[in-house]
């Protein structure tokens, strides 16, 4: 069981937390604009890497607020850990080996 | 009863003066406290203790620990029965009673045993090959299989014990408590950490236990090292110590199971106020593994018959519990380590036969006293063959070539009852490697041994591969210093190490199949894998059909399966597959271990997590009235809502009906206390709305309430409700049960994530308010008369709209809404007071007949005006345009969630499933939901589906059948005739608009 550093609550167990998938997927402006291919994109397409991934976190069973995980798919190690609306640290070649 | 004739007069871990009685398939024994079954049993001459698993062949206890393959034990009857566990690891208690597990009608004579005549048909993948034909046969087969090879029975009754979960963080686990566990914790310890120290045994010790009092620590036998070791830590605040505690998992993050067994070895007799077995969650900073190694078996010929023994056993069996296993023993070794055990054994008075050692010329302290001792020592010899029936009677012993591969000369028989063995040693690398470490196969050492850590842990001692004494204090102390600096405990520091009596080794002759002789050289009795049944010749086969990987060989001949997971067998089979093969053992790899490390009861995973108290339970403030009426309850979520009010003699149908009349004729109530309810406030909450509703919410005036629907961005219908309008920048969300909190999840999400500008706040208030529902032409007349602060009429209190007052003397929002069709208000009210206005309204409406409805009946009504139900009538792909309600979607708006979404060519299609409403021929047939609709119909499916029916009921006021039914090109079929196809029969149906009752709405509006 992952071991998550709440921004707000400090370090939980996962069993408080939802993972809600990949990060930094902003919705549209304007959807009208975007042609069907754009908004399937949008809408449906996620990365799958192995290794660095940044993903959205809810912190569903404490202070119920959405943050943002820098977690490596393989190792489970978690590599930065950042609010909502602030930019992802630069990929490292610590966060990219995952150790 | 049998006396004890197999204990040893004076010596062993056992208290003397507390004489227990235990029964075994039946037959009274004793034994004392401190015996584990298998040395009880040992001690009255049972070695015989079941059948093998496949062939059926007699088995004895082999080894005194974990490992254990055979001694398989079903412990206790009726509801504390428990199956599977190891004899080896039952304490014993006064009243124990234990049976043999997979053998029928009994131990002694036991029918399956002519498997052992027919073996041949057995071979491995036999699940695969011999039963493949014919196939509609297989379930026979399986049943007669499951019957044959089943180990022990699941209890039938409920678990009448109770079970604790604890979580609990410290700086430095420890996970064994043999020396290097303790030298860990002794130096942590010392440094002011907190350390959990956890043991599978009763007592702190590991292999210690069964040392002789000619092992010395500083001059003094090793039991009072480990004794003034224990009192030491004992004195530590910060450290815990739990015996008879197996960690069993390593989990991510340095995650790690502990599965305490607190009361078993007191039985029944245990008092009510301790659990049976408590489970530790552990967030340890730092892991140190002091897991320790299992002996491993030789493999030869008849290797299997009981009274062949791992050696390190029979030592602690002797030296431990003072039980001699046999009375006159032979020794087979291919290292140092069991010459201490035939000198322990002959101590003892066991007649030590002969030592027959694989190796050409061992030297050493121990050698040389063997030879002092008189004992016969064979080097260079092996056991090829043993015989005897229900125990082991003697054995054949040749002299092997110079590569091991073949016998030279004749052989000779020795006999015996007792057959030690030790091919060497297998460190419990199993926590290390699921904490994701990686292992290697070293082959000085002829042992799987942890290589690379990849999380904060490190092994010391025999799991690590050190065999000695002395380096396994020494890898104690130095992980010890080293997991509690990690931890922040810079002044831990390793004490001067301790002088043990040591001997210098001779290496270990890895010699993984022994020749046999004659019809022995097949190896199809060389057993691997004893739990399973697999011989040295499976795995040959498994090789020759092409099941290299050791993962397949695993799976296809299944060693390595089953409840001990191969912990004597997996190096044997891997180092085997690696001879045939022609590879190195390290080529080979080893399969992969999983948690947990020995059985973990169900009970222990589930703790208080069961009845009552496996998932909450939410009840209404009205549910004890509810009760009273004698209603029958519906779980909603969570939620226990009234499903109908049956009265004496009715059947649910009856009731429904009656229910459902008395709301279109005069007057229903109903607990809708269960919706959810959001309140949503700031300057910013209507412009919030207009996102997620696809409607548009500018021009709801305060006091007024409107519907919405609530999509996925992928167009999807997800929730639905009604939404008031309470005051500036305030609002009222009702979600469905369900649903509240998803939405309100999906409310937060958005605000903080996407719009994070806009001032909106969100609080849950679904229990704050319970709510009452009065339903029906007389609803107006009986609100008139427990309402005096509020105008009802039509045109002052409209439909969809609320008002402040006081109902029956409660503080109450009245909201004029109507999921019935009927005049209807909704009375909140703080849920304290929520039993008083149901009393209340209960006794006002009397006179109208007002009648309490579940939801079965608040499904017919809206079904009957053809008001969905999100996740009944829909399901995840239906868009509000399948739904045919275009007129809630706003086109205006620019955007809101989903709306992009609804013009994608696959959202647009004119043949999606469309809701429409069916009214079958025959209108007392009655379709079940779920029912699929045919366009063509056939003598027997598959028939080409364009539909299913999704809502379906009675309707007693239109007294006839009622449909709603998702369908292909729906909306275009109106007037249509369909076909339904059921079990055995088809039924037509006219497809109409899905509203059957007072479609113009003057009712609702009245």
């Amino acid at each position: 069981m992952l071991l998550l550093n709440c921004p707000w609550c400090g370090p939980r167990d996962e069993t408080e937390f939802s993972c809600r998938g990949e990060a930094h997927i902003d919705r549209p402006a304007s959807p009208a604009g975007l042609s069907d291919d754009q908004w399937a994109d949008y809408l449906f397409m996620r990365s799958n890497p192995k290794g660095r991934h940044l993903e959205r976190w809810l912190h569903s069973q404490g202070c119920r607020r959405w943050f943002n995980v820098e977690r490596h798919t393989m190792s489970h190690h978690i590599t930065a850990v950042y609010e909502m609306g602030k930019k992802p640290p630069k990929a490292s070649k610590k966060s990219k080996a995952g150790k | 009863m049998t006396a004890q004739d197999f204990r040893i007069a004076t010596g062993g871990r056992i208290d003397r003066d507390q004489r227990l009685r235990f029964t075994f398939n039946g037959k009274p024994y004793t034994g004392y406290a401190g015996d584990s079954l298998a040395s009880a049993l040992l001690a009255n001459g049972v070695m015989m203790v079941g059948r093998g698993f496949k062939y059926h062949r007699p088995r004895g206890i082999f080894s005194a620990g974990a490992e254990e393959p055979n001694a398989l034990i079903q412990l206790a009857g009726g509801a504390y029965s428990e199956p599977n566990l190891r004899a080896t690891q039952i304490e014993l208690y006064d009243g124990l009673e234990a049976a043999s597990v997979n053998c029928w009608p009994s131990l002694e004579f036991d029918i399956s045993s002519v498997n052992n005549l027919i073996s041949r048909i057995l071979p491995s993948g036999f699940y695969y090959k011999t039963f493949m034909w014919p196939a509609r046969l297989w379930m026979t087969y399986e049943h007669v299989i499951r019957h044959a090879a089943g180990l022990g029975r699941a209890p039938k009754r409920p678990d009448p014990d109770r079970y604790d979960h604890r979580h609990i963080h410290c700086d430095v686990l420890i996970a064994g408590g043999g020396p290097a566990g303790l030298a860990a914790a002794l130096v942590a310890g010392r440094a002011g950490a907190r350390v959990i120290l956890a043991d599978e045994q009763s007592e702190m010790g590991g292999a210690l236990l069964g040392d002789s009092v000619d092992d010395k620590i500083n001059g003094k036998p090793v039991i009072e090292w480990v004794e003034a070791a224990r009192a030491e830590l004992a004195g530590f605040e910060e450290v815990r110590l739990l015996p008879r505690a197996t960690v069993f998992g390593y989990y991510d993050h340095n995650h790690l199971g502990i599965a305490e067994r607190v009361a078993d070895h007191l039985g029944p007799a245990a008092s009510a106020a301790v659990p049976r077995q408590r489970l530790w969650k552990v967030r340890a900073s730092q892991v140190v593994l002091a897991t320790g190694a299992h002996e491993r078996p030789l493999v030869f010929a008849d290797n299997d018959r009981p009274g062949v023994m791992l050696a390190s056993a029979a030592r602690t069996y002797v030296n431990r519990y003072a039980v001699m296993p046999g009375k006159r023993a032979v020794i087979v070794t291919n290292n140092d380590s069991a010459y201490a055990v035939a000198i322990d054994l002959a101590d003892v008075g066991v007649a030590v036969a002969a030592v027959v050692d694989l190796r050409l010329s061992p030297t050493g302290p121990l050698v040389e006293r063997i030879r002092e001792m008189g004992i016969e020592l064979l080097t260079g010899w092996a056991v090829v063959d043993t015989h005897g029936g229900h125990r082991v009677e003697a054995v054949d012993v040749g002299q092997l070539d110079d590569v091991g591969q073949a016998i030279v000369g004749d052989v000779r028989r020795i006999d015996c009852d007792l057959v030690c063995v030790s091919g060497g040693w297998s460190p419990a690398v199993h926590l290390m490697s699921q904490s994701r470490g990686s292992v290697r196969f070293d082959d000085e050492r002829a042992c799987i041994v942890p290589d690379k850590s990849f999380q904060e842990e490190r092994s010391a001692g025999a799991c690590n591969g050190a065999f000695g004494l002395a380096e396994c204090l020494a890898q104690g102390f130095k992980a010890g210093v080293e997991a509690a600096k990690r931890a922040g405990f810079a002044k831990a520091k390793a004490p001067k190490l301790p002088s043990v009596s040591q001997t210098k080794n001779t290496p270990i002759r890895a010699l993984w199949r022994i020749p046999g002789v004659g019809a022995k050289a097949r190896a199809d009795k060389h057993f691997v894998d004893l739990q399973n049944d697999v011989t040295a010749a499976d795995l040959a086969l498994a090789m020759r059909e092409g099941y290299h990987s050791v993962e397949h060989a695993k799976r296809y001949t299944t060693t390595g399966m089953g409840t001990d997971q191969g912990k004597t067998s997996n190096v044997n089979a891997l180092a085997i597959i690696a001879e045939i093969t022609g590879v190195e053992p390290n080529a080979v790899g080893v399969t992969t271990f999983r948690p947990p490390y020995t059985p973990v009861g169900y009970g222990t995973l589930a703790g208080r997590n069961v009845g009552a108290l496996f998932d909450p339970v939410r009840m209404t403030a009205m549910h004890q009235l509810h009760k009273q009426a004698g209603a029958v309850f519906e779980d909603v979520g969570q939620w226990k809502r009234p499903y109908y009010y049956p009265q004496a003699g009715e059947s649910m149908a009856d009731a429904v009906n009656r229910e459902c009349l008395a709301v279109r004729t005069s007057l229903g109530i109903m607990d809708a206390s269960t919706l959810g309810k959001i309140d949503i406030q700031g300057p910013d909450a209507c412009e919030f709305l207009n996102r997620v509703y696809t409607n548009a919410w500018d021009k709801l005036a305060v006091g007024r309430c409107r519907y919405g629907l609530m999509l996925g961005d992928d167009g999807m219908v997800f929730d639905d409700g009604v939404t008031s309008h309470m005051g500036d920048n305030h609002y009222l969300m009702t979600t469905t049960t369900g649903g509240a909190a998803g939405v309100m999840a999906w409310l937060e999400e958005w605000s903080q994530t996407e719009w994070p500008k806009l001032r909106v706040y969100f609080t849950s208030v679904t229990t704050h308010w319970a709510v009452a529902a009065i339903q029906g032409p007389r609803a107006r007349e009986l609100l008139s008369e427990l309402c005096h602060d509020i105008a009802l009429e039509r045109d002052d209190f409209p439909f969809m709209s609320w008002r402040e007052g006081t109902v029956a003397g409660i503080p109450a929002r009245v909201f004029r809404v109507s999921f019935s069709g009927e005049l209807a208000y909704e009375i909140n009210v703080a849920a304290s007071y929520g039993a008083a206005l149901w009393q209340a309204l209960m006794t006002s409406g009397a006179k109208y007949d007002i009648t309490p409805y579940g939801t079965e009946a608040l499904h017919v009504l809206r079904a009957e005006k053809g008001f969905i139900v999100v996740g009944h009538d829909t399901d995840g792909t239906v868009t509000p345009l399948d739904l045919g309600m275009d007129w809630i979607v706003s086109k205006k708006k620019i955007d809101f969630l989903g709306k992009r979404a609804l013009s994608r060519p696959d959202t647009m299609r004119s043949d999606r499933k469309q809701l429409v409403g069916l009214l079958t021929v025959d209108p007392l047939e009655v379709l079940p939901e779920g029912a699929q609709i045919v366009s063509e119909v056939r003598p027997e499916p598959p028939m080409p589906m364009i539909g299913h029916v999704c809502s379906s009921y009675w309707s007693a006021t239109l007294e006839r059948s009622i449909a709603m039914a998702l369908l292909v090109g729906g909306h275009g079929r109106l007037g249509e005739t369909v076909t339904i196809s059921l079990d055995g029969k088809t039924v037509n149906a006219t497809v109409t608009k899905p509203v059957f009752y007072d479609e113009e709405g003057e009712k609702i509006r009245g």
